[in-house]
């Protein structure tokens, strides 16, 4: 899993229908410092995440594994919301 | 599977229901000479791994394997602590 910092959002009217009323999040990949890294990545939000957030993504099909996603064409979820992050120097 | 150091972790409050309960940490994967190499990753701990520690991990759906039954949304997971490595 990686984090990421929540920057945008999208929005998609004609879409697959598994993903109807799924809301879509645009987020920056960040290393734990928070200095963003790498390219911007769409995800399908399963946790109410809001813009400015620091949250937990999940990709490949791992993804779909969320609760909500079975069989959802996704490839990218925010499966949490970050607290706190300790790292050791 | 790669080597990996663990350097810290991560807390969660609002998270997936399938992520209850599970311990996650921070993971720098690192080269045979102990060398830092690429990002630091977020993993999901099944043999109780502690910072500081030299682990190997699984990245992909796999990751999630040690939990079956449950479906927990893991693409990288560790499945193993290191007590030691020789290479040659």
């Amino acid at each position: 899993m990686i984090l990421a910092k929540i920057v945008g959002t999208v929005v998609a009217t004609r879409k697959d229908p598994r993903l109807v009323s799924s809301k879509l999040l645009i987020a920056r990949p960040m290393d734990p410092r928070g200095k963003p890294e790498g390219n911007y990545v769409v995800a399908i939000d399963t946790v109410d995440a809001g813009f400015g957030e620091t949250v937990l993504i999940v990709s490949g099909s791992s993804a779909r594994m969320a609760a909500g996603l079975k069989d959802c064409p996704v490839d990218a979820a925010i499966v949490g919301i970050v607290d706190e992050i300790e790292i050791s120097d | 599977m790669q080597l990996g150091k663990v350097v810290g972790n991560v807390v969660l409050t609002m998270k997936n229901d399938t992520l209850d309960g599970v311990k996650l940490l921070l993971v720098q994967p690192m080269s045979s000479a102990r060398e830092p190499i690429g990002r630091v990753i977020v993993a999901a701990d099944s043999v109780g791994a502690g910072v500081g520690e030299e682990v190997f991990f699984v990245r992909g759906k796999e990751a999630s394997f040690p939990f079956y039954p449950t479906d927990v949304p893991a693409d990288a997971g560790i499945v193993g602590i290191v007590d030691s490595w020789h290479i040659g």
